[in-house]
């Protein structure tokens, strides 16, 4: 076992590229990301600015077409990129787990909750009724009402929050160290959306284990999470601690990102700020910061050299000429 | 992890979705409901009831030959009437529901069974297995079945089992293709991709996840299927390219009986009918079954 103090999962310069017929896609450049064991971190990002990829990737479950061209993904210190299909196997499910976006596909939708929730645990020991009783049990921990009654039920019997929360349930199964989330709550309504942030950060509370919490909704992040990380085309941009973040954001991004978010707009107004532009395209990125064409600050150096990482403090750091004035760091 | 039950979320409604599950027991109740339907199962529970008890049923000794009695047209004793040899038709077409069910039934379930693990392994398995096995069914798939029968007859001789060889190298790589296509689809999808990230191994996301969600579209194909294969077999038999004499399948009854069609018009008939009534019992039930489990289909097959 690695000591207590170095980071649960630490993702160190992950690029990723994807293969197409038009040339390679540079979805993720040099990330790093750290998860502290016991801790929330929150991913946010634009679509396709590779929030995905990098939960794939620390899954192990790229699709056939990405290529990892550097780095290293460390879970308890041990490099997952190196190892084969029957290791990560070993791991998925009982000390990493994921939820997905969509709870209208992520149960298969011809066997019941509880034949899939009895499967999963094909790797334990025990009988059918010892399993059944434990999926039962998860169930309940979820919030699921009868969950003797309702493990007889298929997919389509239950709601979308309901079925996000069997999702979890199964994520939970094998009592993993390491939860990714993503995007659990993008499909649902607003308030199904709290009630599985107020169950992740339950569990969280009586599991002891980390999540990886991806989302584009600052609000949600706000509330859940203890580190955010800014992904800008597959780029960290910027992280630290939640209030690091939300009080003083540094780089421009960030910035623009909270002023968009519209459950933070004060005054009454008809129209709704934006960035404006696109996201670069990534088959070709830009040379200089990958902000620069939308940055509403881009100043000389921005567009011909690429900004170094900046410490703020001892939790934050942004990627931006204007915090080491221009100089390279 | 140890979370009371109380601790967590208060109880949501619950919405139970518009549409029950397809599960056995459902799929049977709304069979009952249904005329055609259930028509056609009693047609085909009448061919599983003959073909299995053929021995039971049958009045006579299908084969054995009786020149006092010959050409006899129905009675009492002959229901059916009898044919140049005195042979009793109507045990004739009882034992022939048997040949009928070996090569219709038996030979499609082969195929069944051998297109799904093909068809899956093409879907899910590397992209080299892939191209092998598609240029292998297209391969087959490319020959006229009656050209491949006729071959594998001339090469094998006419006995039951090679008209199973034949059926079971025709139709498995239309059924593996649908598997493998299905397959493609269910690969990419995010329950695919949830249950391996839970820990599933390739194996237990085929067997558990992908047979059960491709096998009720082919389970109507096939019985739609099987009395084609039935009709097949007839035909050959009637070509003389079938199941060997004395064997009484409905094929070869028909066969001898049209040579004496003039005078003992019967036999066409009585072996006429079963044959007719296998097909429209296997088409109505798989007509109905689709409608019922996947109305989408409708258009495919």
């Amino acid at each position: 076992m690695a000591d207590a103090a170095a980071p649960l999962l630490r993702i160190e310069n992950l690029s990723i590229d994807f293969q197409s017929s038009r040339g390679p896609v540079h979805a993720l450049r040099n990330v790093s990301v750290d998860v502290p064991r016991g801790s929330i971190v929150g991913l946010v990002g634009e679509s396709g600015s590779g929030k995905s990829t990098l939960a794939l990737a620390t899954m192990g479950l790229m699709q056939n077409n990405a290529v990892v061209k550097g780095g290293r993904i460390l879970f308890d210190d041990r490099d997952l990129l190196t190892l084969n299909a029957a290791e990560l196997r070993s791991l998925r499910g009982r000390r990493i787990s994921m939820v997905f976006q969509d709870p209208m596909t992520a149960l298969n939708p011809v066997l019941s909750i509880g034949r899939q929730m009895i499967d999963i645990q094909y790797r334990d020991r025990g009988n059918t009724v010892d399993k059944r009783r434990k999926a039962a049990d998860l169930l309940r921990r979820v919030g699921i009402p009868d969950p003797e009654q309702r493990l007889g039920q298929f997919p389509n019997e239950f709601s979308g929050g309901m079925r996000q929360r069997i999702a979890i349930a199964m994520g939970l199964m094998g009592n993993p160290e390491l939860l990714i989330a993503d995007e659990p709550t993008t499909a649902l309504d607003v308030t199904m959306e709290a009630q599985i942030v107020h169950l992740l950060r339950l569990l969280r509370r009586d599991f002891k284990g980390s999540i990886l919490f991806i989302s584009h909704n600052l609000g949600l992040i706000a509330e859940l999470c203890d580190y955010v990380v800014i992904l800008y085309a597959g780029e960290v941009v910027e992280h630290g601690t939640v209030q690091d973040i939300f009080h003083r954001p540094r780089h421009p991004y960030t910035e623009a990102l909270l002023v968009c978010d519209p459950a933070r707009i004060e005054q009454v107004s008809r129209e709704l700020p934006t960035i404006s532009g696109d996201v670069p395209n990534l088959l070709n990125p830009p040379s200089g910061c990958v902000f620069a064409p939308r940055c509403p600050r881009v100043f000389e150096p921005c567009r011909d050299r690429q900004p170094g990482d900046t410490a703020l403090s001892a939790t934050q750091t942004a990627r931006c000429h204007l915090l080491n004035g221009g100089a390279h760091g | 992890m140890s979370v009371q039950a109380s601790s967590v979320v208060p109880p949501v409604a619950v919405a139970v979705g518009a549409e029950s599950p397809s599960t056995l027991r459902n799929v049977w109740r709304r069979l009952l409901h249904e005329r055609l339907g259930l028509l056609g199962l009693a047609l085909v529970a009448l061919l599983l009831f003959t073909g299995i008890f053929a021995d039971w049923i049958a009045p006579f000794e299908p084969n054995r030959i009786n020149v006092p009695d010959r050409m006899q047209s129905s009675s009492l004793t002959h229901f059916a009437g009898t044919d140049q040899m005195g042979r009793d038709i109507f045990s004739r077409i009882i034992k022939g529901s048997q040949i009928a069910l070996i090569v219709g039934v038996s030979s499609i379930a082969i195929a069944l069974v051998l297109g799904l693990a093909l068809g899956m392994l093409a879907g899910y398995g590397p992209r080299w297995l892939d191209n092998c096995l598609l240029l292998l069914f297209d391969t087959i798939y490319s020959f006229p079945t009656v050209m491949l029968a006729l071959t594998v007859i001339t090469l094998l001789g006419v006995s039951l089992k090679t008209i199973m060889l034949v059926v079971v190298v025709s139709t498995t790589p239309v059924y593996a293709r649908l598997v493998r296509t299905s397959t493609l689809s269910l690969k990419n999808s995010e329950f695919i991709l949830a249950e391996r990230s839970l820990g599933a191994g390739p194996v237990r996301v085929m067997l558990r996840h992908v047979l059960p969600n491709v096998v009720g579209p082919l389970l109507i194909i096939a019985s739609m299927d099987i009395p084609s294969v039935i009709t097949l077999e007839a035909g050959l038999s009637f070509l003389g390219l079938g199941v060997p004499p004395p064997a009484a399948s409905w094929g070869r009854t028909l066969n001898e009986g049209y040579n004496l069609i003039r005078d003992a018009p019967w036999i066409v008939v009585a072996a006429g009918i079963p044959l007719i009534l296998t097909t429209l019992g296997f088409t109505f039930l798989g007509e109905c079954l689709r409608d019922m489990l996947d109305p989408k289909l409708r258009r495919i097959i």
